[in-house]
C-alpha cells in the first residue's frame, strides 16, 4: 500500500489529529532517550483506546508493515526507535487508572499511565507500586513491563516482573491474549515473565494489573564515606552478610561526589573516594533495628564519616544528590553516555580499576553510579558531541565497559535495554544457539517479525560480522570465573 | 569417560531423531503430578547430574546442578543463615532443585516473599535438539534477551531438562512465631487481606480445620509490636505445622481424596461448594478435597469466576486433565513456543497439557 493510501487507512480508524505523517509532526517521535539515534517513522498513530490499537495492528499485519510501540520515549537504549518503513505506535494516550483494588492490593491500569502516577493514586489507601526507575515521573508503566524497569528499591522489592500480575497483549495476528491473572499463578508456561523485559517484540501491551504494597511505616537513610573504593565494596558485601537486606544501597566515586556536590550541596564528604547510601525501610522496631546494625558495620569495614539522617527533609537531601548524578554529569560535560551494565559485586573494585584504565586509553572522564546492593553499575561517559570523533570514541568506551561486565560474569544490561545500542555486545554475551532460540521465541508471537524488528536480538549475519571486526585486546579477564 | 551430562545429551539426540518420548526425572518426588498420560517408560534421570556449582553468599545466589537434592541445597544455605524464600515442597524428602524449578511449586512463604519463578536467575538447559544452552546469570538484574529461565519455571519440563539453576537466596528471618485463632471461614479470609494492606512481618498464612495460623518472622522486637496488633494465641509447634502444610503430610491432604488446588483472586469469597477446604497465602490459594464424584467442569467454572485456575492436585482421573485448559489462542502460543525447544516432542510429552 502506498503510504499517502495507508495515511487514509488509519484516518478511517483514528480522529485525523491521531495520525501523524508530515516530517514536523513526526519529528518527536525521531528518537528515545539515547538521542544519538534518529530516525523519522514513516506514520505515528495515536490510538486512545484498545479497539483503535486491534485496528491499527490489522493494517499493519495485512500491509506487513513494521510496528515499534512507544510509551513516554523515556527509555535509554532506543528500544522505542522508530523503522523507517514502519508505524511508530504511541500509547501515550491509553493513560487511564482503570481500577484501585485496595483489598486485593491492585491497581488495573491502561499503558500509557505513568509509573509514578500509580502510587499518587493508591496514596490514598497506603498503597504504593513499588518498582521507581529515576525516570518515574515521566515513564510509562508499559515501557516498564517491556523493558523491565528496576529502580534504586528492586534489591528488595525487585523488578517490574516481581510486580506485575496479569497483562491484556495483542498480537500482530488479532488476538487478545490475557496472561497471568489476579490469582498468583496461572496455568501452563510462565508467558507473563517471557513477555516482562521482552521490548515490545512479542505483542503490544494493552492493560496492565501491578500488585500494591503497603507504604512503610517509616524509611531511614545512612550515608557512609570510605577513603578506598575496596572498602566500600567490602561494606557492602557484610551488609548482605549480616543478614540484611536494604531498602535501598547505592554507590558513586570520587568524581560523581564531586561533580553532585558542587550542583546540590547534598553534605557529601568531599574528599572521600566512595560514598554509600543505605537505606532501611519498614516497620518502627525492624527500621530501628537495622540503621543500629548498618552503622556498626559501616564502622567495622572503615567508613571515615558516618552520617545518619536525622528527618526526613536530610535523607531527601542525601537522596537528592544521588538522583542528581545525571544531570551533574551534564553539567560538568556537554555531553555524558550513560551505560548500564551488572556484575557479581565481588568483582566491583576490579571492574571500576578497568574503567580508570579505559578512561586514560580513550582519554574520556568517567563517573561510575552503582546500585551497589544489586551490582547494577552506571558509568557515565563524559564527552563533546562538537569534538569531531568523540562521540564514537565515547561509544566504543562503552562498549568494552560491556565486554568487562560480559567477562566478569555480568550482564551487558541490567535495567535500560539492549534496544538497539547493545546489539553488538548480545553477540558476546549469547552463542548462535541461544540467539537462534531468542528468535524462534519471537516467532512464536510474532512469525513475519513485524514487531518492533531489528531491536533486542541481534541477526545471525551481524554477530558474524561483528565477531569478524572484534578483536579481544589481551587475554580473557577473570578465568577462573565458572562462565553460567 | 563419558560425563553425565555427555550421556544425557546423547539420550537426548537419540530420542529426538526416533521421536522418543522421555520422562524427566529427578527424586521422583513429584511423580504423582501432572497428568498421568506424561508419565512416560523411558526416564531421562537427572538425579546423577547433582552438586553445588558456585555459592557466595555475599552475592545472595546459589548456583547448582538440576540433581541436586533440595534438602542439601537449603541445608547449606542454613550453614551461612540463608534460605530458599519460596520456601518450595520436597514432600518424602527425594525432591531435586531440578524437578522443583521444573514444577514451579513454592511453599506457605509465597504470598509474602515470592514464588519459585521470582528467584530464578540464570538455567543452563538442555533442548530437543541436544543442545546446551545458557540463559540468564548470576545477577540480581539482567535484561538481555528474553526471560527463558522464568519461562522454564512450572513448564514441568516439557521445553527441556535443566541442568544447572541459579537462584536468589534471602537471610533467614532471626526469628519466627505463629498465631493461631479460632476463626471460621469468612472472618479468617477478612484478617488475611487486613494483614495483606499493612506492614506486618507475616511470613505465612493458613486457614485449616477452623482455625487461622499466621506466621509472624524478623526481629523479635517487630514480631512481638505485630502480636500486639494481631492479638491470637502464640501456637508451639511452629516449624512441624508449616511443615506439615508445605508437603502435604497435615492430616487435612491424607487420605485418597481428590485434592483440587484452586489458585484465585486472594479477595474471592469462601467457595460454595461441599468438601473440606484449606486456604493459605493470604487468601489466594485454596485446597478443596472434594469428593470423588465431584464435577470437575463445576469447579473450574467457580475459579475461573474467581479470576483463577484450578489444578487437579492429587486423586488423578483418565477424564480430567489435571492443569487448567488453557483459552485457544493462548494454546496456540504454547504449542508453538513447544515445536521451537523441542521440535520432535519429546519432553514429557501431555505431562502438563494432553494437547502436547
Amino acid at each position: 500500500m502506498r503510504h499517502a493510501n495507508l495515511v487514509e487507512a488509519f484516518q478511517n480508524i483514528l480522529p485525523s489529529e491521531s495520525v501523524l505523517f508530515e516530517p514536523e509532526d513526526l519529528r518527536p517521535y525521531e528518537c528515545d532517550g539515547l538521542s544519538a539515534y534518529r530516525q523519522l517513522p514513516m506514520i505515528a498513530v495515536l490510538p486512545g483506546n484498545e479497539a483503535e490499537v486491534i485496528e491499527i495492528l490489522k493494517i499493519c499485519e495485512a500491509e506487513k508493515i513494521p510496528v515499534v510501540a512507544r510509551g513516554a520515549g523515556t527509555g535509554l537504549s532506543g528500544g522505542a526507535l522508530p523503522h523507517a518503513d514502519g508505524v511508530l505506535l504511541s500509547l501515550a494516550k491509553l493513560n487511564e487508572i482503570l481500577e484501585i483494588d485496595p483489598v486485593a492490593c491492585t491497581a488495573r491500569v491502561q499503558p500509557g499511565v505513568r509509573n509514578l502516577a500509580i502510587s499518587e493514586a493508591a496514596e490514598t489507601y497506603g498503597l504504593y507500586y513499588a518498582p521507581d526507575p529515576s525516570s518515574q515521573i515521566a515513564c510509562t508503566i508499559g515501557g516498564n513491563v517491556a523493558e523491565n524497569s528496576g529502580g534504586v528499591h528492586c534489591l528488595k522489592y525487585g523488578l517490574t516482573v516481581h510486580n506485575i500480575l496479569k497483562l491484556r497483549v495483542l498480537t500482530i495476528e488479532g488476538d487478545v491474549l490475557e496472561i497471568g491473572s489476579e490469582a498468583l499463578d496461572s496455568s501452563g508456561f510462565d508467558l507473563l515473565a517471557l513477555m516482562t523485559g521482552s521490548e515490545g517484540m512479542l505483542g503490544i501491551i494493552s492493560e496492565i494489573t501491578v500488585k500494591l504494597l503497603p507504604k512503610p511505616e517509616t524509611a531511614r537513610l545512612v550515608m557512609a564515606a570510605f577513603d578506598d573504593i575496596e572498602k566500600a565494596g567490602a561494606a557492602v558485601a557484610n551488609i548482605i552478610r549480616a543478614g540484611i537486606v536494604p531498602a535501598g544501597l547505592e554507590m558513586m566515586d570520587k568524581m560523581t561526589i564531586a561533580a553532585v556536590e558542587e550542583f546540590i550541596h547534598a553534605g557529601y564528604d568531599p574528599d572521600a573516594e566512595a560514598i554509600l547510601l543505605c537505606e532501611s525501610d519498614g516497620s518502627n522496631e525492624v527500621v530501628a533495628n537495622e540503621i543500629e546494625k548498618i552503622r556498626d558495620i559501616m564502622h567495622e569495614s572503615g567508613a571515615v564519616r558516618i552520617d545518619t539522617a536525622h528527618s526526613d527533609a536530610e535523607r531527601q537531601r542525601f537522596w537528592a544528590g544521588r538522583k542528581a548524578a545525571f544531570p551533574a554529569a551534564g553539567r560538568v560535560s556537554p555531553d555524558y553516555y550513560c551505560m548500564d551494565g551488572t556484575i557479581p559485586r565481588k568483582h566491583l573494585a576490579e571492574v571500576l580499576r578497568r574503567i580508570e584504565d579505559l578512561s586514560l586509553e580513550f582519554g574520556l572522564r568517567c563517573m561510575n553510579v552503582f546500585h551497589a546492593g544489586d551490582g547494577n553499575l552506571h558509568p557515565l561517559i563524559l564527552y563533546d558531541a562538537n569534538r569531531s570523533g568523540e562521540l564514537e570514541k565515547a561509544e566504543a568506551f562503552g562498549a568494552r565497559i560491556l565486554e568487562i561486565c560480559i567477562e566478569a560474569g555480568g550482564s551487558l544490561t541490567g535495567e535500560h535495554g539492549v534496544g538497539i545500542e547493545k546489539l553488538n555486545q548480545m553477540c558476546l554475551q549469547f552463542g548462535d544457539a541461544e540467539r537462534d532460540l531468542f528468535h524462534a521465541v519471537k516467532a512464536a508471537f510474532d512469525p513475519d517479525s513485524q514487531l518492533n524488528p531489528g531491536k533486542a536480538i541481534p541477526s545471525l549475519r551481524r554477530c558474524a560480522e561483528f565477531g569478524a571486526m572484534h578483536v579481544h585486546r589481551g587475554e580473557e579477564k577473570f578465568p577462573d570465573l565458572p562462565r553460567f | 569417560m563419558e560425563t553425565i551430562v555427555e550421556q544425557l545429551t546423547k539420550y537426548v539426540v537419540k530420542a529426538n531423531e526416533n521421536k522418543q518420548a522421555l520422562c524427566i526425572r529427578g527424586g521422583g518426588s513429584k511423580d504423582f503430578y501432572g497428568n498421568p498420560k506424561g508419565l512416560h517408560d523411558s526416564k531421562l534421570e537427572t538425579g546423577p547430574y547433582r552438586g553445588i556449582v558456585d555459592y557466595d553468599p555475599t552475592e545472595l545466589v546459589v548456583s547448582a546442578r538440576a540433581g541436586t537434592p533440595l534438602n542439601e541445597l537449603e541445608s547449606l544455605l542454613s550453614e551461612h543463615g540463608q534460605m530458599l524464600a519460596f520456601e518450595p515442597p520436597d514432600f518424602n524428602g527425594t525432591a531435586t532443585l531440578g524437578g522443583c524449578i521444573a514444577s514451579g511449586l513454592s511453599g506457605p512463604r509465597r504470598a509474602y516473599t515470592g514464588a519459585a519463578r521470582d528467584f530464578v536467575l540464570g538455567i543452563k538447559l538442555l533442548d530437543g535438539q541436544g543442545r546446551i544452552l545458557n540463559f540468564g546469570g548470576r545477577v540480581m538484574k539482567n535484561v538481555a534477551g528474553y526471560d527463558v529461565s522464568r519461562l522454564m519455571t512450572g513448564a514441568m519440563g516439557t521445553l527441556g531438562v535443566l541442568l544447572e539453576v541459579s537462584l536468589k537466596v534471602l537471610p533467614k528471618p532471626e526469628s519466627e512465631r505463629t498465631l493461631c485463632f479460632e476463626l471460621p471461614v469468612e472472618q479468617a479470609l477478612e484478617t488475611m487481606r487486613r494483614c495483606a494492606g499493612k506492614t506486618l512481618p507475616v511470613s505465612a498464612s493458613c486457614h485449616i480445620d477452623r482455625r487461622l495460623y499466621i506466621r509472624l518472622s524478623g526481629i523479635e522486637s517487630a514480631i512481638d509490636a505485630a502480636h500486639v496488633k494481631l492479638g491470637g494465641d502464640e501456637f508451639g509447634d511452629s516449624l512441624s505445622f508449616w511443615e506439615s502444610i508445605k508437603n502435604q503430610t497435615h492430616p487435612f491432604f491424607r487420605g485418597n481424596k481428590r485434592l483440587w488446588r484452586l489458585s484465585l483472586k486472594p479477595t474471592a469469597p469462601p467457595f460454595s461448594i461441599t468438601g473440606e477446604q484449606a486456604i493459605e497465602w493470604g487468601g489466594a490459594l485454596r485446597w478443596f478435597a472434594a469428593a470423588k464424584d465431584y464435577d470437575a467442569t463445576a469447579v473450574r467454572a467457580q475459579t475461573e469466576k474467581a479470576g483463577g485456575h484450578a489444578t487437579l492436585f492429587r486423586g488423578k482421573d483418565p477424564n480430567i486433565p489435571v492443569f487448567h485448559p488453557l483459552p485457544p489462542d493462548l494454546l496456540k502460543i504454547h504449542q508453538r513456543l513447544k515445536r521451537q525447544f523441542d521440535p520432535a516432542g519429546i519432553f514429557n510429552p501431555q505431562r502438563l497439557f494432553p494437547e502436547f
